[in-house]
């Protein structure tokens, strides 16, 4: 087990006093299941950094799941054409909240090498993105330098961000429908 | 307690020889396009009875990146890039299959030591292309640790690629002409234990699949075709012979020196999942005597050849001598003078016969640039190879055709 | 290239067979030009000819030419001879208004998806062919893409401003 952090806290003798968003960010961060949408090269890349040498599983990411249901993080690595837009937007739409996006190499953030007719030119023209990875391939440390910087966002999420407005603006700006259960 | 040990396993009559079908509905099934067992973006619709697959229809495209007109706008030194991501994972083989078609074009020398060297580069490639291809055979058979110990072997390769070109995957190595610089001594020394630690290795990764009962039983019969399907489905490559035909283009018209080597080329016998599986196996053993031939007889000489409208002159050049500037200009800005005309050249890529065919009008850039791709040609036979098989198998011979997304849409 | 042997019984073959049949050896291998009409039944002979004996297909495609009237779209497939150890080039030229041939999915099963991709960048149409549509592309594409009048780029971008990456 590795060593968790200190919670800002006040301990005592059976009992730890702490804010729920801490705790509850403390507990996602740590073990986020991510869904890879590995298409290309990077795709390759992302499998690397699941191997040995740079282990994603240290990091609580061991479990990839492969049903956008069961889902926290969709790591979309490679090239995203315009035909398969559509699958990607519903793959992001079937996933349960809370939900990240993390855009792996230069094709998914912004069409990469190919500015041609049928490559979608970045993901974040359909789905929002929550950090982007450059690269062509990137290196297995960028891709773990992305999924850090994605802990620190799970970790610091206030836990009410997904009800405000921004949030449903945002939403609304992608044609994604919300439920609005409130 | 006296064990009889029998070659042959009695199996009982199984459903999927029979040709009758259980009463019932024919079942649609999306197989694809996202799909943690498809490794790349390509979908199948079957239709299956039970478990049976009566039929399947495919979509392919999904990462069509329009590389053929992009390589009409880009000169000739700017295509090795795009040439990279056709097969990934044996990116080292498209750019020298690039660099030799457009020296072919322009009627260049080449050293015996380019060509050496890059016989070098071309078979880790190999070995890189194959051991991915095999380890996931081996994890859709649910056996995951062999995913992890090829992974680091990979590795291994990977570094010797960094030391040559300063990247991991997509490398763009070599240049017309020959190679950026020549072998640093550090490569030498990582070439030298990774010929003296990868046989030991890979003959661990090989000792879990290869005569494993479960894995046999489960690849034997999966995903079979005859040699003369193959054959008119145009095949090549590992898979062609895995059928039996020993078409290898290393052999049948040598390239960079190739003639110079000794190995095999190994076939198989029924043209299934586990005939693959072995032929690429046995072509990772030949690889590494190849490798070891091309690095014991490595001969002296330049790390290039005399191509000055292609290869940019040294930087001191460059600075203090006024034909070494023109070059240079020319070069960066695409305005060197090119012949005119019609080449097709194929090299012995991971997956079969790689081909270019370059016409070129004396333009910056060809004016037509077509790619055979040999994923694109054989993957057209998967719906022959498992009608009539369940989908289990069917998923295994996917993965043991090596189908890489990038060679299949270019 | 070729040896001389092989070469008079190929030109001595077909010139038989086919009188319209024109040689070229400019390039780095031969080909062989023909009308449309009779490129199936001249690859059928390749194939089945026993002293020529052209078994496996190993490319087809097409060129557009823009600038020859009435030949805008050169079909070329490219076979290999394993006896021999020899490769052909078959050529046909085909005009923009009516790009039509005969498919030789019949002789290659292979050539299903190569013609396929051949409709779908150049807007040939092969006749006979099993299952013609566009392969890599969306369906509902409105035009053929790797015509040379047609932009590379997306006419539909908003954010990159030609002027700085060098298109005009």
């Amino acid at each position: 087990m590795g060593k968790i952090e200190n919670l800002e806290a006040i301990n005592g003798e059976g009992y730890q006093l702490t804010t729920l968003d801490k705790a509850i960010g403390l507990a996602r961060a740590n073990s986020v299941w991510p869904l890879p949408f590995a298409t290309s090269c990077c795709g390759i890349e992302f499998m690397a950094t699941m191997g040995s040498s740079y282990d994603l599983s240290r990091f609580g990411m061991e479990r990839m799941s492969f049903s956008p249901r069961q889902a926290d993080l969709l790591i979309v690595a490679g090239t995203i054409s315009k035909k398969l837009g559509p699958v990607l937007k519903q793959v992001y739409e079937q996933m349960s909240e809370p939900k990240w996006v993390l855009s792996v190499g230069a094709c998914a953030s912004s069409g990469g090498i190919f500015d041609t007719y049928s490559v979608l030119q970045g993901i974040d023209r359909i789905i929002p993105v929550d950090v982007y990875v450059p690269g062509c391939p990137p290196r297995p440390e960028q891709i773990i330098d992305g999924v850090m910087k994605i802990h620190e966002l799970v970790k610091t999420e206030s836990l009410r961000r997904r009800y405000n407005d921004e949030y449903k603006h945002l939403m609304k700006n992608y044609n994604i429908d919300i439920q609005d259960d409130e | 307690m006296k064990v009889t040990n029998t070659n042959k396993t009695k199996t009982a009559p199984s459903f999927f020889d029979s040709k009758e079908t259980i009463d019932g509905d024919i079942a649609t099934i999306n197989f694809g396009p996202t799909h943690p067992a498809t490794h790349g973006i390509f979908q199948n619709i079957l239709k299956v009875d039970g478990e049976k697959i009566l039929s399947s229809e495919q979509t392919v495209g999904y990462i069509h990146r329009a590389f053929e007109k992009l390589a009409e706008r880009r000169p000739y030194n700017q295509i090795a890039p795009i040439t990279d991501r056709l097969n990934y994972c044996s990116s080292p083989i498209n750019n020298m299959g690039w660099h030799m078609t457009v020296e072919k074009l322009i009627g260049a020398e080449i050293p015996k030591r380019v060509e050496y060297m890059r016989v070098i580069i071309m078979e880790l490639a190999r070995i890189a292309d194959h051991l991915i291809c095999n380890s996931v055979v081996g994890v859709d058979t649910g056996a995951l640790t062999s995913f992890f110990y090829p992974f680091n072997q990979r590795e291994k390769i990977y570094e010797l690629y960094e030391e040559v070109c300063g990247a991991r995957l997509t490398t763009n190595i070599g240049r017309i002409g020959g190679f950026e610089r020549d072998f640093s001594p550090e490569f030498h020394a990582k070439l030298k234990s990774f010929l003296k630690t990868f046989p030991k290795e890979f003959e661990e990764f090989d000792s879990l699949l290869a005569r494993n009962r479960i894995f046999m039983d489960r690849t034997k019969g999966a995903g079979p075709i005859s040699s003369q399907r193959a054959l008119d489905y145009s095949f090549s490559g590992p898979n062609l012979r895995a059928t039996g035909i020993d078409y290898d283009i290393r052999a049948m018209k040598p390239y960079s020196s190739y003639e110079d080597f000794d190995f095999i080329i190994p076939v198989g016998v029924n043209g299934d999942t586990y005939d693959r599986f072995m032929v690429r196996q046995e072509e990772i053993r030949q690889s590494v005597r190849i490798i070891e031939q091309a690095y014991k007889n490595l001969p002296e000489g330049s790390f290039k050849g005399e191509v000055p409208d292609f290869y940019l002159p040294p930087k001191e050049d460059v600075y203090n001598n006024m034909e070494a500037l023109i070059y240079h200009f020319k070069i960066v800005m695409g305005e060197t003078e090119i012949p005119e005309g019609e080449i097709y050249h194929c090299v012995e890529g991971g997956n079969g016969e790689l081909g270019f065919y370059l016409i070129s009008d004396g333009g910056r850039s060809p004016y037509r640039l077509q790619f055979r791709r040999p994923c694109f040609i054989y993957y057209q036979a998967y719906p022959e190879m498992i009608t009539g098989s369940s989908i289990s198998d069917a998923v295994l011979t996917l993965s043991s055709m090596n189908i890489i997304a990038g060679e299949l849409d270019a | 290239m070729m040896n001389d042997s092989l070469k008079i019984t190929l030109e001595n073959a077909l010139t038989e067979k086919f009188p319209s049949v024109e040689f070229n050896y400019s390039a780095d291998e031969p080909s062989v030009v023909l009308p449309a009409q009779e490129i199936h039944e001249c690859i059928q002979f390749l194939k089945t000819n026993d002293a020529l004996c052209f078994n496996y297909l190993t490319l087809l495609g097409a060129v557009h030419y823009p600038d020859r009237p009435n030949a805008e779209l050169c079909m070329v497939y490219h076979l290999h001879s394993w006896k021999h150890n020899q490769r052909i080039r078959v050529k046909a030229n085909l005009s923009i208004e009516s790009p039509e041939i005969d498919s030789i999915t019949d002789l290659f099963t292979g050539a299903n998806w190569l013609e396929r991709e051949t409709y779908d960048f150049f807007g040939v149409k092969f006749n006979k062919h099993p299952n013609l549509k566009r392969i890599l592309n969306e369906e509902s594409m409105a035009y053929f893409p790797m015509l040379k009048e047609y932009h590379l780029e997306d006419e539909t971008r908003e954010d990159k401003d030609d002027r700085f990456f060098g298109r005009f």
